[in-house]
């Protein structure tokens, strides 16, 4: 053992137990460090969700019913998502804003492909709260969109993020029109 | 002081083996106090007596809660109702939270007061840090337990928070939730950290303990203790005097429990939690409302968050932050005012952070947060150099005696 070859690499020099020791120290503080992510690692991933929960299904929107500069809240992934069909005044307001009054850039074309129809979650970007505006009569905030009474975020008729704490725009979910009156959203 | 040995034969046997008698012999009874602590050193024991009253508490609550979400809400109305003396220990245990944070307070601001987070007790004042955020972390997922619409959009907000981390925010808050939003396996998991985290602080109250009995307590003249005649032992002068501020505090405590025991609550927390309505107005409990004034008054979402974590952190660096060589505020003419408009800053921060985030509370939010700062980062450095203190007394003894009147004790030695 201790004519190994990893005492300087010089063979028949004097066995130098220092240097077997540091050697033996570093494998076997390496190998506790590996041992030690090893345990942790499955134990912090138990906490992800489960694969039931990622297997949440997809939601399906009747919008025949909705009518012209009407919402509706609908529940996927137990979040709200609201889809609004907009009013021509509204579809114009937001095409209007140039990009320079913007603190998320996102014009309203990539956010409303169809711009009748603007799907959003229902979710404030800053703290999660859900944001007013959809149903009649709730307060609208400065820019005719949604207002988050929690801490004052204020969104436009794109769902975009213009005045207060909120960091970024309400988030637009995956979804396709299924036919003209018939959206899945997921 | 001497050790003494037990009489009966059976602790003998066990002393020789396990020395508990001649610990709890150095540690609770002979162990020496500056003799001159006022009653304002009653709260760190007071704390420890809400910390047990609090485990007692949670424990007969949890052996009737049950931690999903469709039966969280009514498990608690069950207990309210049906369970024997259940409605008693859900509303000891939820006052007692506040009790706990009102005790914990007075003993922090005591301590910035008489300057007991300095040298050589940095390390003792950190761990009161820790244990404070451990404290935050038992009081907010023991709130969110009862899953009421304040419990589910405070666990909702509080939790976003760490979705302003950049880059990552995103992954952990998924992470967090076990899900994507605040949804049943959050809830589980708050249930057994909420268990779990009494224990820990328990675990750190010792190491506090361990070092405040290392370099003894501090005291309202902020001297060393230099000779035996600067103590008295702990039992029976502060074990009585323990004793007294428990009845008091309990006094306190059961106004709350018997008379107004939903009066620190919020009413709409009676209501299950829905994940579709968002309360009109959104308040943490009382005791958080300082850190929520900072969280708002910050108009940027991660610098809020990073604002309100380091409204805390600083008390960390406090004791280098503070170059002032006077322990005391008693000896310190300016900062013993200051400590005042620093207590009055909190406590309107306090307030404001019950108003809704608009007009002139934002105002006044950013003036108070950047007053709360200003204490701590510019004021105490500069003061310390700046202010002259008064003269501190020989010893604690000295001035013990000094303040009864020298005539006293001399009165009475003619007699014999």
């Amino acid at each position: 053992m201790a004519e190994t070859s990893h005492q300087h690499g010089v063979p028949g020099a004097p066995p130098s137990g220092e240097t077997r020791r540091d050697f033996l120290i570093l494998t076997a503080g390496a190998m506790g460090a590996i041992a030690t992510i090893a345990v942790v690692w499955p134990l912090l991933e138990t906490m992800n969700p489960a694969a039931d929960t990622l297997a949440l299904s997809s939601t399906e929107v009747d919008l025949s019913a909705i009518e012209v500069g009407q919402s509706v809240t609908v529940v996927w992934r137990n979040k709200p998502v609201f889809v609004r069909r907009r009013t021509q005044e509204e579809i114009d307001a937001a095409r209007a804003v140039s990009l320079d009054d913007l603190g998320d850039k996102q014009t309203d074309e990539e956010r409303a492909p169809k711009p009748e129809w603007l799907v959003l979650v229902g979710v404030c970007t800053h703290l999660g709260c859900i944001p007013l505006g959809t149903k009649k009569g709730d307060p609208r905030g400065d820019f005719g969109g949604w207002f988050c009474p929690c801490h004052g975020s204020h969104y436009d008729t794109s769902g975009r993020i213009r005045k207060g704490p909120a960091p970024k725009n309400l988030e637009v979910p995956a979804y396709q029109f299924v036919s003209d009156t018939l959206v899945k959203i997921g | 002081m001497s050790t003494p040995v037990p009489r009966n034969k059976v602790a003998q046997w066990i002393e020789y083996r396990l020395p508990v008698f001649s610990w709890m012999n150095h540690n609770l009874t002979d162990f020496p106090e500056p003799k001159n602590l006022n009653y304002w050193w009653n709260f760190g024991s007071l704390a420890g007596i809400m910390l047990v009253w609090q485990i007692v508490t949670g424990i007969v609550l949890a052996m009737h809660y049950t931690p999903h979400v469709d039966m969280a809400f009514d498990s608690v109305e069950r207990i309210m109702r049906e369970v024997e003396w259940g409605w008693l220990m859900r509303y000891a245990h939820m006052n007692g939270g506040s009790m706990f944070f009102a005790v914990v307070y007075i003993h922090i601001f005591r301590g910035l007061y008489y300057g007991s987070y300095k040298s050589p007790r940095e390390i003792l004042w950190w761990l009161g840090i820790v244990l404070l955020f451990l404290m935050m972390g038992a009081a907010f997922t023991g709130y969110v337990l009862p899953w009421g619409q304040m419990s589910f959009w405070a666990a909702t907000v509080i939790t976003n928070l760490f979705s302003a981390i950049p880059w990552i925010g995103g992954g952990v808050v998924e992470w967090l939730w076990g899900g994507f939003g605040v949804d049943n396996p959050l809830l589980n998991r708050f249930y057994a950290l909420h268990y779990l985290l009494p224990f820990i602080i328990v675990g750190v109250v010792i190491l506090h303990i361990w070092a405040l009995h290392h370099r003894r307590s501090n005291n309202p003249l902020g001297i060393d203790i230099k000779s035996a005649k600067d103590t008295i032992p702990f039992h029976p002068y502060y074990t009585i005097r323990d004793m007294f501020g428990m009845g008091a505090m309990l006094f306190v405590l059961f106004v709350f429990v018997f008379f107004v025991p939903n009066m620190l609550g919020e009413t709409i927390n009676y209501v299950e939690a829905n994940p579709l309505q968002t309360p009109s107005h959104i308040v943490p409990e009382w005791y958080f409302l300082p850190y929520y004034a900072i969280l708002r008054a910050i108009p940027d979402k991660l610098g809020g968050v990073i604002a309100m974590l380091v409204s805390i952190l600083v008390l960390f660096i406090l004791p280098w932050l503070d170059t002032s060589k006077v322990r005391s505020a008693r000896f310190r003419p300016i900062y013993k005012q200051l400590f005042w408009v620093f207590l009055a800053d909190c406590i309107v921060l306090g307030w404001v952070g019950a108003q809704p985030a608009e007009g002139v509370y934002i105002v006044i939010s950013r003036i108070c947060t950047a007053y709360y700062f200003a204490h701590f980062l510019i004021i105490m450095p500069i003061l310390g150099k700046l202010e002259r203190p008064r003269p501190l007394p020989e010893s604690i003894h000295e001035a013990v005696l000094k303040k009864r009147g020298p005539a006293q004790p001399a009165a009475a030695m003619e007699k014999h």
